[in-house]
């Protein structure tokens, strides 16, 4: 099945956000987004490695290894930006001064558990980095991942199998073939691509859905 | 008059021993003291226990240490994108004491700020906060942690002043301004030593009290 590229998907979560509002781009896919929040959006990234109000780095700009984002590709600093050491930075997620937090996943429950650093196997190296903080503080978490794994596995589920990075946390859901928000009544499909059924996506999710 | 200024990487880290604990500043390679970091692995102490927010990536990192065999425990958060630690782990021949980036940051301020601890809602609920006391605050589960110090922490500043004041270079500051406080003996490597009057009070981002030794480094 033909899915929305990563860029698309970045772009698609860059235009949800909400004017003015303070935004962290967790590692992996998310950092993507950068790229596609326009000026006039107002929003102000955060880096969790100490950067505030950046953007991708525009084309044939000098890259400098010392101002890079949460997945150590360079960035560039928007006039009225800011460098903070990681207390203040990680002080700021967990003291409630992120409006949305967007963070790559391996798993999301139906009621918005993230699992997000290990999969349990001790040969799998474990890596939490900020994910847990982010997931904790951010006034609003969403996650932004691929509808369903490599070998076709949903990663949508009733309840994850891998550990929890935090429980009932994320509100929204954007994915290669659909946004999807967490409701307290369950899973509502805000928009799915033109290509999709409605009982292809449900096929391809592991929790029941509503249109 | 305080200068802290000395000759070379090897003269910074005078002291350094076998099963020591030490702290490396950086995010990536933004902020990593990689002069001070050859000098450790010419130097070849054993038993380490290194702190630091990721395990190394490829080479002129802590990926050297453990190749060397001179690390026996990492407290890290991200190890995941070092392939010598990978490698190693699995071999079962390195102990991860695994830390969300927040909470081996405010670990490390608890030391360096004489707490005896903090409570943070980090991890309550999860596997990394499993075993750890909880305390419910106003209804809000919070997880006790504890302070981390080290013997030795080296850092990557941009210019220092006699006195060991330091700024930092754009976002390679991570880490640095958090583990001179926490270490017994605090080594900064640099781009440059100005006298004392050179780096505006206003400016100074981690100040000279806890900075034991400052280095002229080669640039990353």
């Amino acid at each position: 099945m033909k899915t929305l590229s990563r860029e698309d998907v970045a772009r698609k979560v860059a235009s949800a956000l909400p004017a003015g509002a303070v935004v962290n781009l967790g590692i992996g896919m998310p950092t993507l987004v950068s790229r596609y929040v326009a000026a006039q959006q107002d929003v102000v990234l955060q880096s969790e490695n100490g950067i505030l109000n950046f953007e991708g780095l525009p084309d044939g700009q000098e890259p400098d290894y010392d101002c890079i984002d949460a997945s150590k590709r360079p960035i560039a600093v928007r006039e009225g930006g800011a460098y903070i050491d990681v207390m203040t930075s990680f002080g700021l997620m967990r003291g409630g001064h992120l409006d949305v937090a967007v963070l790559g996943a391996f798993e999301v429950s139906a009621v918005g558990d993230l699992a997000n650093w290990w999969t349990g196997d001790p040969q799998d190296v474990p890596g939490i980095g900020g994910a847990m903080d982010l997931a904790c503080g951010a006034k609003a978490i969403w996650a932004m991942m691929e509808h369903t794994t490599k070998d076709g596995r949903p990663k949508i589920v009733e309840s994850c199998a891998y550990p929890l990075t935090a429980a009932r946390v994320i509100t929204r859901i954007f994915t290669d073939l659909a946004t999807i928000d967490i409701t307290p009544a369950g899973l509502h499909v805000r928009e799915k691509v033109e290509w999709i059924s409605s009982e292809e996506l449900q096929a391809r999710t592991a929790a029941p859905l509503t249109f | 008059m305080i200068d802290k200024q000395v000759a070379d990487c090897r003269a910074a880290i005078d002291g350094l021993s076998s099963g020591h604990t030490i702290m490396v500043s950086g995010f990536g390679g933004a902020g990593m003291p990689r002069g001070l970091v050859a000098a450790v692995l010419e130097l070849a102490p054993k038993d380490l226990t290194v702190i630091s927010n990721n395990a190394g990536f490829t080479t002129g990192d802590i990926s050297d240490w453990l190749s060397a065999g001179l690390v026996r425990k990492m407290i890290c958060s991200y190890p995941r994108s070092s392939k010598t630690f990978v490698k190693l782990y699995r071999e079962g021949r390195l102990e991860l004491e695994l830390n969300p980036q927040g909470t081996l940051v405010e670990r490390m301020r608890a030391a360096g700020v004489g707490l005896g601890g903090i409570l943070n809602p980090v991890s309550a609920g999860t596997l990394l906060g499993k075993g750890k006391p909880v305390h419910t605050i106003d209804g809000k589960d919070y997880v006790l942690e504890t302070p981390l110090k080290a013997d030795f922490a080296i850092l990557r500043a941009k210019r220092a002043d006699r006195m060991g004041n330091l700024t930092y270079n754009k976002a390679a500051r991570n880490f640095g301004p958090v583990m001179a406080m926490a270490a017994t003996t605090v080594v900064a490597e640099v781009d440059e030593v100005v006298e004392n009057g050179g780096i505006d009070p206003e400016v100074v981002v981690t100040p000279g009290v806890v900075v034991d030794r400052v280095v002229v480094g080669g640039h990353a």
